[in-house]
């Protein structure tokens, strides 16, 4: 074999399993989202939600894949580790996947720069939003300095995770 | 790289359908998130029981990874200790000698206690401990401030119970599941503890800022009696906490307001207790027992 890469061309004809092909993604999510189970005493909100950054990173690179109501099951799962009140995520991510599917066509050129604009916007909007709804339900008052470190480096992780996104990805279809 | 292909169905109507219909769930659900929001306004804990799962889910994982955790992160204290470990030496040595003093003035001093109480036929029930458990993960991608502990409903542990650290108080349970519980922490937000100075016993009130500090406003009127280095301990005005538990110290004064930071990290305690809710309870001697409480007498239990 010349190229190590081309080791799957053997199975050509075969197709990976449904569950494979359709589980993978969700349970990277889900398992992006039990990231808060690691044993970390945090002072202040310093965590990247890493289950919005997995949805995000699937669904700009797989438009294909979900449609809008996939944000309300992965959400749900998220509200209950996130220690947010249940129905803060569900709400958001699910506005945040409608608002993508609406602005996606109104940009004439897509590219990487593109893809990481779209969602340092809707990193934004999920952790300002999660800060808002834990104020309105008794949390401190909004201080978006105290989510603002945050905000820097979930946006700054974004790129990471697309790149470990896109080599399951590569996993996920290949039979 | 172009944009992705559009994802109108075209001229087929079930696609076009299904489109809509996902949309239409998706809205729907949003709205419902919402609503659950408004309703967790009015009932914060209304929806603990849907935590259940997950939390006894994670908590074999989170607990077995703290052990390890737990190992790695003191690593940086052992390497530490061998630096200048002579004159450290040298002065922890006469840091015991010096306390040992204290530690007998300090018993004869609880002896003597004891001993007034009786007089006053105080009975000081001391089984505020119920026992001592880990905490074993946190909301580090929230903005709330709560942590999960290592014990809950089938342990003994209900909501409302306070729970401290050697160093000081690290917050309250808020909800219980079966093996795990939820605590607020001192940090949070919607904590607020009764606390009082230590020289001078002016009381104030402490409330979480979010972000590993405390405000704490004085009660008394005038000018803010707080400066930097001041002592903060629970009153043990209002219940749940017992009084004297080490709160946190005041760091900058700016205003009416003092901050304050927190003695006990949660981060680093290795166990923490939880303690039964504190009453103020007299209990007196019998011939006065027959004749009904009155209100004056509990506020006689504070005093030591």
């Amino acid at each position: 074999m010349i190229d190590r890469h081309l080791h799957h061309a053997t199975k050509l004809g075969r197709h990976p399993s449904n569950f494979r092909l359709n589980g993978t993604p969700v349970i990277t999510v889900l398992l992006g989202s039990m990231v808060t189970a690691l044993p970390v005493i945090a002072q202040f909100p310093s965590m990247p939600p890493f289950g919005l950054l997995i949805l995000l990173a699937w669904r700009l690179m797989r438009p294909e894949l979900w449609r809008a109501w996939i944000g309300l099951p992965l959400a749900l799962f998220d509200d209950m580790l996130s220690g947010q009140p249940i129905g803060s995520a569900m709400c958001l991510w699910t506005l945040m996947l409608i608002g993508i599917d609406a602005v996606e066509h109104r940009m004439v050129w897509r590219g990487y720069r593109q893809d990481w604009l779209i969602a340092a916007v809707a990193i934004i909007f999920c952790l300002a939003g999660g800060a808002f709804f834990v104020h309105i339900t008794g949390g401190a008052p909004i201080k978006l300095i105290l989510v603002a470190p945050q905000m820097l480096w979930t946006i700054l992780l974004f790129p990471y995770i697309v790149r470990q996104c896109a080599g399951i990805d590569r996993w996920r279809v290949m039979a | 790289m172009a944009r992705p292909p559009s994802r109108r169905p075209g001229h087929n109507r079930k696609a076009q359908y299904s489109l809509f219909a996902s949309y239409v769930v998706a809205v729907t659900g949003a709205v419902v998130g919402l609503l659950l929001v408004v309703v967790a306004i009015f009932d914060p804990t209304g929806f603990a029981a849907i935590r259940a799962g997950t939390a006894e889910l994670t908590r074999p994982v989170s607990t077995g990874l703290r052990h390890m955790v737990g190992g790695v992160a003191s690593i940086d204290e052992v390497l530490a200790a061998y630096w200048r470990a002579g004159s450290q030496n040298v002065a922890l040595r006469r840091q015991v000698e010096a306390d040992r003093n204290r530690i007998i003035e300090a018993k004869g001093i609880a002896q003597e206690n004891a001993r007034l109480k009786k007089l006053l036929k105080l009975v000081d029930e001391d089984q505020s401990e119920l026992l001592a458990a880990r905490l074993i993960s946190s909301s580090a991608s929230s903005a709330r401030r709560f942590a999960r502990l290592n014990a809950g409903n089938w342990q003994g542990v209900k909501a409302g119970m306070p729970v401290r650290a050697p160093e000081g108080l690290i917050g309250r349970v808020f909800t219980t599941t079966p093996n795990t519980a939820e605590v607020l922490l001192l940090t949070d937000g919607s904590n607020i503890v009764p606390v009082r100075r230590t020289n001078g016993n002016i009381p104030a009130i402490s409330t979480g800022l979010g972000d590993g500090t405390l405000e704490i406003r004085a009660l008394s009127a005038g000018r803010n009696p707080f400066k930097p280095g001041d002592l903060l301990v629970t009153s043990g005005i209002g219940g749940i906490y017992q009084p004297n538990i080490p709160v946190a110290v005041v760091v900058r004064v700016q205003g009416e307001i003092a901050y304050g930071v927190p003695l006990a990290n949660p981060s680093r305690v290795d166990a923490v207790v939880v303690e039964r809710a504190f009453e103020q309870v007299v209990t007196r001697s019998e011939a006065e027992a027959a004749a009904p409480l009155e209100g004056p007498a509990a506020d006689d239990a504070t005093a030591p």
